[in-house]
C-alpha cells in the first residue's frame, strides 16, 4: 500500500502530458490557419493588383474610345491609390466600371475588330484576372471565417494561444466579373 | 503545374465523381500539365497511366448506406508515399468529407490544396459527431470548389464558409459522332413529309413526373395521327411498360421504350432522332442531358424553364416551348420536322453554344483556382505534412 502515491503521481503526469499535447494541437491549428489567412490575403492583394494593371493596359492600349479609356484608368488608379478605409469601396468601383465598359453590346467584336491579335490578348486577360479577384476574394474570407471561429473557442480564448496576431476582418466587396 | 488530385472512390466502378476527375485530369493534360491521380481500385484493373492505385476500398456501412471507401494505415501509407514523391506544386482533393483517400490526404500534405465538393446531403449524424477531426483536416485546404448551387449550399450550411462555383464539363467530343441505333434511320437535312420517317427523342427518368415525359406522350398523340411515318425513341431508367400504359393502344408500335441504355447507346440515341424533345417541368439546375444532346448536335425542342432557357441562349440554339403545354409542344415539333434549314441551322448553333460547357473551359476555370491558391504560397510546394498535424 505504500507505492499508491506513486500511482498517483503516475496518473497526474500522465494527464498533464496529454493536456499539453492537445492544447500544443490547438495551437498548431490556430496558428495553421493564421497563416492561411496572410497567405490568402497576399494572394488576393495580387489578383486585385492584377485586375487593375490588366484595366490599366486596356485604357491604355489605344483600343477602346477615349472616354471609356478615362473611365477605366481613373477607377484603376482610384483602386490602387486607395488608403486602407476605403480599398473595398473603391475595388467595387471598379468592378462596376468594368462591367461599364465591357458588357457594352458587342464590346469583344468590336475590340477584336480593331486589333485582332492585342484586342483579344487584352480582354482575356481582363477576364481572366477579374475571374481570380472573384475566387481569391471567397478563399480569403473562407480563411477568415474559419481563423474567428476558432478564435472564439473558449480554450483559445482562455489561454493565449492566438499570441498577438490580430482578429482578421472579412474583405467585402463587389466583384462580379464583367460578361456574367 | 504539377497536379496531384486524389479521387475518394473506386477508379474501375462507374460514378460521377470518378467521371469528373478523369475527363478533368485528360483536359489538364491536354493543356500541357504534369498530373497523376491517386484511387481506390480493384487488383488488376486496367488504370491509365497518370493513375496509381492506394489499394482496395472495402464496402463498409456509412450515413445509412454502403459505401466503398479506402482508408486505413495501408491506404494512409501510400498516400503519404504519393505525396513525398509526387512533387507537386497543387493537391487537389475531391469530396473531402467522405472518409477515404481525400480526407487521408488533406491528413498527410502541407501547402496548397483544393477540395471540390460534389454532394448535396442533409446533416449526416457522422459528420457532426466527428466534426473536430474532419474540421482539422478541412482548415488545410486554401481553396474550395462547389461543382452544383446545391452543392455549395450544404457546404455552407453544414460546414460554414464558402466556395467557388465550377460546375461539371461535359466531354462534348464524345458525342460528336455516332451512327443511329439499328433500325434508326438518323437524322438527315430533308424535309420529313407525314409519311416518311422521323423521330422525336426523349431521354430521362421514365417515372420522375418533373422529366415531363407525360407533356411529351400528349403531343405525340396529337402529332401521330397526322404523321403516321413518325415514331417516338425514349430511354432512360424506369418501367417501361408502364410508360407504354399511358400510350393509346393504336400508337403503341410506335413509342420505342429502350429503357435504361449502355454509355455508347445513350449517345448514339441522340444521333438516331431529328428533333430532340426536353419537356422538364423545373427543378433541373443545368440540364446535363441537353448540353450532351447539344454535343450531339441534336435540334433540340425545350421547355422554357429558365436553366434551359439559358443553356440555349434564349432559343438561339434551340426551340423553346410554354412548360407544360403539350399543345405548343406538338405545334413546335410539326413546324421543326416540316423545316429541315431550320433543324440545320439549331444543330450548328447548339454545337457552337455548348462549347463553354466543355471540359477545356472547365479545366480554364479550375487552373485560375490553383493559380490562386500557390501564388499565395509564392512557389511552395505540397510536402508531407508531420504526424499528427
Amino acid at each position: 500500500m505504500s507505492y499508491d502515491w506513486i500511482i498517483d503521481v503516475l496518473f497526474w503526469v500522465a494527464v498533464v502530458f496529454l493536456v499539453g499535447v492537445y492544447v500544443s494541437w490547438r495551437a498548431t491549428r490556430l496558428d495553421r490557419l493564421h497563416v492561411r489567412v496572410e497567405t490568402a490575403r497576399a494572394a488576393l492583394d495580387a489578383a486585385l493588383v492584377r485586375r487593375a494593371a490588366a484595366a490599366l493596359e486596356l485604357a491604355a492600349s489605344r483600343l477602346l474610345d477615349p472616354a471609356a479609356s478615362l473611365v477605366l484608368a481613373t477607377a484603376a488608379h482610384e483602386a490602387r491609390t486607395a488608403d486602407a478605409d476605403n480599398r473595398e469601396f473603391a475595388e467595387s468601383d471598379l468592378s462596376r466600371a468594368l462591367r461599364a465598359v465591357v458588357d457594352q453590346p458587342d464590346f469583344a467584336g468590336a475590340l477584336t475588330a480593331g486589333a485582332p491579335g492585342d484586342g483579344e490578348a487584352a480582354l482575356d486577360e481582363l477576364t481572366s484576372a477579374a475571374a481570380r479577384v472573384g475566387y481569391a476574394r471567397r478563399f480569403y474570407n473562407d480563411a477568415v471565417r474559419q481563423a474567428r471561429a476558432a478564435r472564439r473557442r473558449p480554450l483559445i480564448r482562455v489561454l493565449p494561444l492566438a499570441g498577438r496576431a490580430p482578429l482578421p476582418d472579412f474583405f467585402e466587396i463587389d466583384d462580379d466579373p464583367p460578361g456574367a | 503545374m504539377k497536379v496531384g488530385i486524389v479521387c475518394p472512390y473506386t477508379w474501375n466502378v462507374p460514378g460521377g465523381v470518378q467521371q469528373h476527375i478523369g475527363d478533368l485530369a485528360e483536359a489538364l493534360i491536354a493543356l500541357g500539365h504534369r498530373v497523376s491521380v491517386i484511387t481506390p481500385a480493384d487488383d488488376g484493373a486496367r488504370l491509365p497511366p497518370h493513375v496509381t492505385s492506394a489499394g482496395r476500398a472495402v464496402p463498409v456501412p456509412y450515413n445509412g448506406s454502403v459505401a466503398r471507401l479506402a482508408f486505413g494505415f495501408r491506404s494512409a501509407g501510400r498516400v503519404r508515399r504519393w505525396i513525398r514523391e509526387g512533387g507537386f506544386d497543387v493537391l487537389h482533393v475531391h469530396e473531402p468529407t467522405a472518409p477515404s483517400l481525400g480526407l487521408l490526404a488533406c491528413w498527410a500534405a502541407d501547402g496548397p490544396i483544393v477540395g471540390t465538393f460534389h454532394a448535396s446531403y442533409e446533416r449526416s449524424r457522422a459528420l457532426s459527431v466527428m466534426s473536430p477531426i474532419l474540421q482539422s483536416a478541412l482548415e488545410k485546404i486554401t481553396g474550395r470548389i462547389a461543382v452544383s448551387e446545391a452543392a455549395r449550399t450544404s457546404l455552407v450550411e453544414h460546414l460554414g464558409g464558402d466556395a467557388v462555383l465550377i460546375p461539371n464539363g461535359v466531354a462534348t467530343e464524345r458525342y460528336a459522332v455516332a451512327d443511329p441505333l439499328p433500325g434508326w434511320s438518323g437524322r438527315a437535312d430533308v424535309p420529313r413529309g407525314p409519311a416518311d420517317p422521323a423521330a422525336l427523342g426523349f431521354l430521362g427518368r421514365i417515372d420522375e413526373p418533373r422529366k415531363g415525359l407525360d407533356v411529351l406522350l400528349r403531343a405525340f398523340e396529337a402529332l401521330a395521327p397526322a404523321r403516321p411515318g413518325l415514331r417516338l425513341l425514349i430511354a432512360g431508367p424506369g418501367d417501361a411498360d408502364d410508360a407504354l400504359s399511358r400510350v393509346p393502344p393504336g400508337l403503341r408500335d410506335r413509342v420505342v421504350v429502350l429503357g435504361l441504355v449502355s454509355e455508347a447507346d445513350k449517345v448514339r440515341a441522340y444521333h438516331s432522332v431529328d428533333v430532340f424533345v426536353a419537356p422538364n417541368l423545373g427543378g433541373e439546375s443545368f440540364g446535363i442531358v441537353l448540353a450532351e444532346a447539344m454535343s450531339a448536335g441534336a435540334p433540340i425542342l425545350a421547355s422554357d424553364i429558365e436553366a434551359f432557357d439559358r443553356v440555349l441562349l434564349g432559343g438561339r440554339a434551340g426551340e423553346l416551348f410554354p412548360a407544360g403545354d403539350h399543345a405548343a409542344l406538338a405545334a413546335a415539333a410539326g413546324g421543326l420536322l416540316d423545316d429541315p434549314a431550320r433543324r440545320k441551322r439549331l444543330s450548328a448553333e447548339a454545337r457552337a453554344a455548348v462549347r463553354a460547357y466543355d471540359w477545356s473551359a472547365v479545366a480554364r476555370d479550375v487552373l485560375r483556382v490553383y493559380e490562386t491558391v500557390t501564388l499565395a504560397g509564392a512557389g511552395a510546394r505540397v510536402v508531407e505534412s508531420g504526424l499528427g498535424a
